[in-house]
């Protein structure tokens, strides 16, 4: 609650119904097309965005799409209105709404392009907009947590969608949602149609909020009330819904498909209702109703009948409308009243009369009374149940204990807040400014609308939405009266059932309380768990393989030079063995200079002086020179000559101020190890080394150097002309490398002065 | 000396891998002088190491005469000698410092230098 506090402001910044302006013009704009959307006409618009990898941008409009974008708009526009009020002279407010906004693009982005590769990038933008939204007030350090965890859930869960969708098109041919609809037989025969499926589940699932991956849901609570109410509960998180819709006609209706997103989707709306009537916090009751709602429309999307899909959809839009209005009622509670805690509130309905009445609205709505659009959800829910494929009773009872138990919750919010005795922790509440109050009543009163006539409803908005991904539906109808049958006899007993939960909420909170207390294990408790245990392996890696050794470094590296290049010149027949057999027998002064560099090598490695060593290693410097002038190159020979000499020097004054020479360090054990692999680097090189100069050379290079030296650059010493002419441009580089490690060298010994 | 040298270059490769590999800092460094030379060497082998005469040009003529050694190579080994010369006295200067400062030459000791930073601190005297 501090983080509203710091929220907390009485002054409505000017024009904040500004930024509203945007979802408005979207959803009227939405608006016109529905009836012409109705009807079947369907807007199609492609551009080419990576030619090169078959992704075009086709965008499209159909009933599904239209419903989502109807959605995102019109909470969008409620929930910017609000926002306006709500944050007041936030210092931060532009961040606010420029975050919100990009949310809302990428939301509507998502449900727009036909591409599922475009729709990853836009899944996974909300997701981006999601983490830095729940972690907007930064400054907290559970804000920050929280953000992390929903980043890290949905974004792991994006990532193995992502492997999905790339193996459906590869499976499909192509990752457009309008081809793959055309492959669906095949796709559902194809060996991979499991793994593509569990892969695209875990996208779907984690986005979803769906049990085992619901817990991230509550915790994104934390982020101010207008991004709860419209990423967290009315658009976001729907976009897992929307992929198993859209993905239905593709891969869906298989027993894997049904068995899966029944019994998870059950397992959800079970959990996710008892935890809410367990809730103190109303923000919080409120996040688990949506994890039920989300766990309802997951199960029913498992199915593949018409009635099944018709309760997905009709539910999906009766939870947005009072889902947002019931959180945004929270939010001006919170900043009016300065508190959330149900312990702390009451009466509230006499001091807030217009917020009063849109959570009555809401609320009933929730609840399912007849008259309210959620009646006609509720009455379409239980056909629905009943008409699933797999386990019907099971989905049923499901479908009845979350009604009532919703029903339940939307009975502690009305007559705990707004009814009874006024209570309020803080200074007297008032009636929040319109801006706050408009949004929530209209969403209200569009529930009522909506419920009195459901048949305009169905016809224009659920029936094209379930006829996008479900073609062969039948006709479907939305009614407020269906007659005296098992659905309106589920409602009486739901209804029944919600008042006994009503009043039985204090002995049901204590008892769900002691149960997920008894659980051996916690979503959240596994979750740190296995973030911990990365952080350990990560620790674990680290501490062996980057140890901080140079000897185990310098190891690595010339084992594995010994091994890949070993391993294919013994493969290649490049054997040393074969090799030798073209050897042709050095003159003597060759030979000679062989073994003066050889014995000088070895004093060099078995030298127990300093002084020795180095004088050895001049005379290796030495003999290089000699190689060079006996091969016609006394330029590089004298340079060769020059620099041994310096480095003989430098090596000699670095040596004098370091210690003598120390015994061998390593074990005598390491030091055979030492020796058999340098053995082995040596003789691989000089094995390649042999077969590269039995093969024919390229002097092309060469030959046009000669040609051109004294034409065209006027030197007679092809090797100079070459250094300051044909590639001068190398020798700046070198000068350059030169200058570079003289400064470096310089810094380092000035510093110590 | 066709045969001969790459024997020659894997000798001192291996004599060069050898002492890095050794844990004192003043073995490296000579394993470090020889790989240059190797380097070098092996630059030469690979441009075909014939006993021919120098990559000149005689006056009067424009083109050479009768066959020379390859000049290609030549270059190349001219431009490593002076890179290598310089690498190597900047690794020398990085090394006495780091003697200077952590008080042993043995690298397996060195190890520990980064991970105490208050030490670290007390060091750094701008």
């Amino acid at each position: 609650m501090a983080s509203v506090n710091s929220l907390h402001s009485h002054s409505t910044g000017k024009a904040g119904w500004l930024p509203a302006l945007l979802p408005l013009v979207i959803f009227v704009i939405a608006a016109t097309r529905v009836p012409a959307n109705a009807a079947g006409e369907h807007l199609h618009w492609t551009l080419p965005w990576v030619p090169s990898l078959g992704v075009g941008l086709g965008i499209t409009v159909d009933g599904l799409s239209l419903l989502f974008v109807l959605i995102v708009s019109l909470v969008g526009a409620a929930v910017f209105l609000f926002a306006g009020a709500y944050l007041g002279d936030h210092p931060q407010r532009l961040r606010f709404y420029g975050l919100l906004t990009a949310f809302m693009v990428s939301m509507l982005g998502l449900v727009l392009v036909d591409n599922l590769l475009a729709l990853f990038v836009f899944w996974e933008l909300t997701t981006l907009t999601s983490y830095l939204l729940i972690g907007f007030e930064h400054h907290l350090e559970g804000a920050r947590f929280n953000a992390r965890q929903a980043l890290l859930t949905t974004g792991a869960g994006g990532l193995v969608m992502l492997a999905g969708i790339l193996m459906l098109a590869e499976m499909g041919g192509s990752s457009d949602i309008s081809h793959l609809v055309t492959q669906a037989d095949r796709l559902r025969r194809h060996p991979l149609y499991l793994p593509t499926l569990a892969c695209l589940f875990a996208g779907a699932l984690t986005k979803s909020a769906q049990f085992p991956f619901h817990f991230w849901l509550p915790n994104a609570m934390s982020a101010p009330t207008p991004i709860s109410a419209f990423l967290h509960s009315a658009t976001m998180v729907k976009a897992g819904i929307y992929l198993l819709a859209r993905l239905h006609p593709v891969l869906g209706g298989t027993p894997a498909w049904m068995a899966t997103l029944v019994v998870l989707g059950a397992m959800t709306t079970l959990w996710g209702a008892l935890l809410a009537v367990s809730q103190r916090d109303l923000k919080r009751m409120l996040a688990y109703t949506t994890v039920m709602a989300l766990g309802v429309m997951t199960m029913f999307l498992g199915g593949r009948t018409t009635p099944t899909l018709t309760a997905a959809m009709t539910f999906l839009m009766v939870h947005a409308l009072y889902k947002s209005a019931l959180f945004l009622v929270v939010g001006t509670i919170d900043h009016q009243a300065g508190s959330r805690d149900l312990h702390q509130l009451g009466g509230l309905g006499r001091v807030m009369p217009l917020t009063g009445l849109a959570a009555t609205g809401a609320a009933l709505s929730m609840a399912g009374f007849p008259l309210f659009f959620g009646f006609i959800g509720k009455e379409i829910m239980y056909q629905g149940a009943l008409a699933e494929d797999l386990f019907p009773d099971f989905a049923t009872g499901v479908a009845l204990v979350a009604n009532a138990l919703m029903t339940a919750v939307a009975g502690i919010i009305v007559m705990c807040v707004f009814a009874g005795g006024l209570r309020f922790p803080g200074e007297r509440p008032r009636e929040a400014g319109w801006a706050m109050w408009l949004g929530p009543l209209l969403l209200g009163a569009l529930g009522v609308f909506f419920g009195i006539c459901p048949d305009w409803v169905g016809r224009h908005l659920i029936e094209p939405a379930v006829v996008a991904f479900h073609p062969q539906a039948d006709e479907i109808h939305l009614k407020l009266f269906h007659g005296f049958n098992l659905p309106l006899l589920l409602s009486v007993v739901t209804l029944t059932l919600g008042v006994v939960g009503y009043f039985g909420r204090r002995p049901l909170a204590r008892i769900i309380a002691a149960v997920e207390k008894g659980l051996p294990v916690s979503a959240d408790g596994a979750y740190a768990r296995l973030l911990d245990l990365t952080a350990t392996l990560a620790e674990k890696h680290t501490r062996i393989v980057q140890n901080g050794s140079l000897q185990r470094y310098l190891t690595v590296i010339f084992v594995a030079v010994a091994l890949a290049s070993g391993w294919p010149m013994m493969k290649a027949g490049l054997g040393f063995g074969p090799l030798m057999a073209g050897f042709d027998a050095p003159t003597t002064v060759e030979a000679l200079l062989g073994l003066i560099i050889l014995a000088a090598l070895t004093v060099v490695v078995a030298a127990g002086s300093r002084l020795l060593a180095v004088c050895a290693l001049g005379v290796v410097g030495a003999g290089s020179a000699m190689i060079f002038l006996w091969h016609g190159a006394p330029d590089v020979a004298l340079t060769q000559l020059l620099v041994e000499t310096l480095t003989v020097i430098i090596v000699a004054l670095v040596l004098l101020r370091l210690p003598p020479l120390p015994r061998p360090l390593s074990s005598p054990r390491r030091r055979v190890f030492n020796a058999v692999l340098s053995l082995a680097v040596g003789l691989v090189l000089a094995g390649w080394l042999t077969a590269v100069t039995a093969g024919d050379l390229d002097r092309g290079v060469t030959a046009y150097y000669e040609a051109y030296s004294a034409v065209k650059a006027h030197g007679r010493n092809i090797v100079n002309v070459i250094l300051v002419d044909f590639r001068s441009f190398d020798t700046l580089g070198e000068i350059i490398v030169v200058a570079v490690a003289g400064l470096a060298g310089y810094g380092l010994i000035r510093r110590r002065t | 000396m066709q045969s001969l040298l790459p024997l020659l270059v894997g000798a001192m490769v291996a004599a060069s891998v050898y002492l890095m590999l050794c844990r004192d800092l003043i073995r490296f460094i000579f394993g470090l002088v020889l790989a240059s030379n190797a380097v070098n060497l092996l630059i030469l082998a690979a441009g075909r190491a014939d006993v021919l005469s120098p990559p000149l040009i005689a006056r009067g003529q424009s083109v050479p005469g009768q066959a020379m050694a390859n000049a290609l190579p030549q270059a190349l080994i001219l431009t490593a000698i002076v890179i290598g010369f310089a690498l190597l006295a900047f690794v020398f200067v990085l090394f006495y410092r780091a003697y200077q400062e952590l008080g042993t030459v043995d690298s397996e000791a060195m190890r520990t230098a980064e991970s105490d930073p208050d030490d670290a601190s007390a060091e750094v005297d701008g």
